[in-house]
């Protein structure tokens, strides 16, 4: 028997008008039981998804930004994989979210037929995005992305790996997905570290002051909300003081290898990003984002 | 601007004055990276396959760039990144000489030989 390939698929999927900014063509948790399972508030799981979604997508819509910018080929393709894996990260924690009916405002301006997960994406503003200050800065030059994204990844591998043992077996699906695809973003950052820091006067310099630039975004990485806190207590999710002794080792083992300096580690502040306060950064990167989907809401192809 | 044209090289008319640039910006560092050739093998393979080559500024960050560029829809599991300039190949020119003598020793494919009914695994 012939079995239809994905373009197949597309081709003859003419029934219904998909809308026009979303993939509509699957469902990313089709044949997964949602079932929240007993003794966790589904409000306080879906949006602990939404912060770990947001994270994944806004950092996604950074990187893309480099896409005809990279300064080789060979790195955008790989720029382009690492917010490809986080795109799809955001997709499956946003759609979770919408399973167990944390949509925010987003419903209102979004029509019955959009996806949950492109619902939140699209249709939130800015004080409904729970993502921190960390993914959501401008890129800087190259050296300023790399070690941002070795921060992000590092924080994110670390909370994903003890994800993955979540009592949310959607939850901890994702983690285990995710985490073998942080490994790498990891990894390729670190590399371009060594090699930017390691390297020549100028790349140092640049590499040096991208370390500046990026360190006090950690402020409030590491200070739990209450919802954190609270699905901590029933085994859902990682509190983020408990990756700090990693997070910190692991940056300070490359930075040092690069032959970098380490700045003090900024003090705890109270989380903002993830109580919903942002700065313009995230407001001018939604405005790229959103603008399409909401001047045409109801377009389909 | 100058008036002056030409239109050799192929590229339309191309002013000539004397304040046009005629020659690429002076290679920057990053044309230092040498050339590489990428080999894929598969999952069910047994060898590894040429798919392509890239640049890249050392051996190891030329393998992630393949894992990148090379293996973005599963196409293998293993990947091996030779220098192009390591690698030593026959010349065109010198194609009929090394390859045709080979073309007609029929004797040298295994053909000639009556397979018995009752051998299975031949």
């Amino acid at each position: 028997m012939h079995e239809e390939t994905v373009y197949e698929a597309l081709a003859n999927a003419h029934d219904e008008g998909h809308w026009a900014f979303g993939t509509g063509f699957d469902e990313p948790l089709a044949g997964v039981d949602t079932t929240v399972p007993a003794g966790i508030d589904p409000a306080d799981l879906g949006e602990y998804c939404v912060m770990l979604g947001d994270d994944a997508l806004v950092l996604a819509q950074r990187l893309t930004q480099w896409i005809t910018a990279s300064p080789e080929l060979e790195e955008e393709v790989a720029i382009g994989n690492v917010a490809l894996d986080l795109l799809g990260q955001a997709r499956l924690l946003l759609a979770r979210a919408g399973s167990v009916g944390v949509l925010g405002r987003s419903r209102e301006p979004a029509t019955e037929s959009i996806p949950d997960e492109d619902a939140l994406a699209y249709f939130r503003d800015s004080d409904e995005f729970r993502s921190t200050a960390l993914v959501e800065a401008a890129n800087g030059d190259f050296a300023q992305t790399m070690i941002r994204l070795l921060a992000a990844a590092t924080l994110r591998l670390a909370a994903f790996a003890r994800l993955r043992d979540s009592r949310d077996p959607v939850l901890a699906a994702i983690a285990a997905k995710g985490a073998k695809e942080l490994t790498y973003h990891r990894d390729h950052a670190a590399r371009w570290v060594l090699r930017l820091g390691d390297g020549t006067e100028e790349s140092h310099r640049r590499a040096q002051a991208g370390v500046e630039a990026v360190w006090p975004l950690l402020a409030d990485v590491f200070t739990a909300t209450d919802i954190e806190t609270r699905l901590a207590a029933v085994g859902v999710a990682v509190d983020p003081g408990e990756v700090r002794a990693e997070v910190h080792e692991v940056l300070t083992e490359v930075l040092e290898r690069a032959t970098l300096s380490v700045p003090g580690w900024p003090a705890d502040t109270p989380p903002r990003g993830r109580a919903g306060e942002h700065g313009p950064e995230l407001a001018e990167l939604l405005a790229t984002l959103q603008g399409l989907a909401r001047q045409h809401p109801a377009a389909t192809w | 601007m100058s008036a002056e044209m030409t239109s050799e090289g192929g590229h339309g008319a191309v002013p000539t004055g004397a304040d046009v640039p005629v020659e690429a910006k002076p290679a920057t560092a990053r044309r230092d990276w040498p050339l590489y050739e990428v080999f894929v093998r598969g999952k069910r393979g047994l060898n590894h396959v040429h798919v392509g080559s890239l640049h890249a500024p050392d051996g190891e960050m030329a393998v992630h760039a393949a894992r990148d560029l090379y293996t973005r829809r599963n196409e293998g599991v293993s990947i091996w990144v030779v220098k192009a300039a390591d690698i030593t190949a026959s010349s065109p020119d010198e194609k009929d000489p090394m390859f045709a003598p080979s073309g007609d020793k029929v004797y040298r494919h295994p053909t000639f030989y009556e397979i018995p009914e009752n051998v299975p695994h031949m």
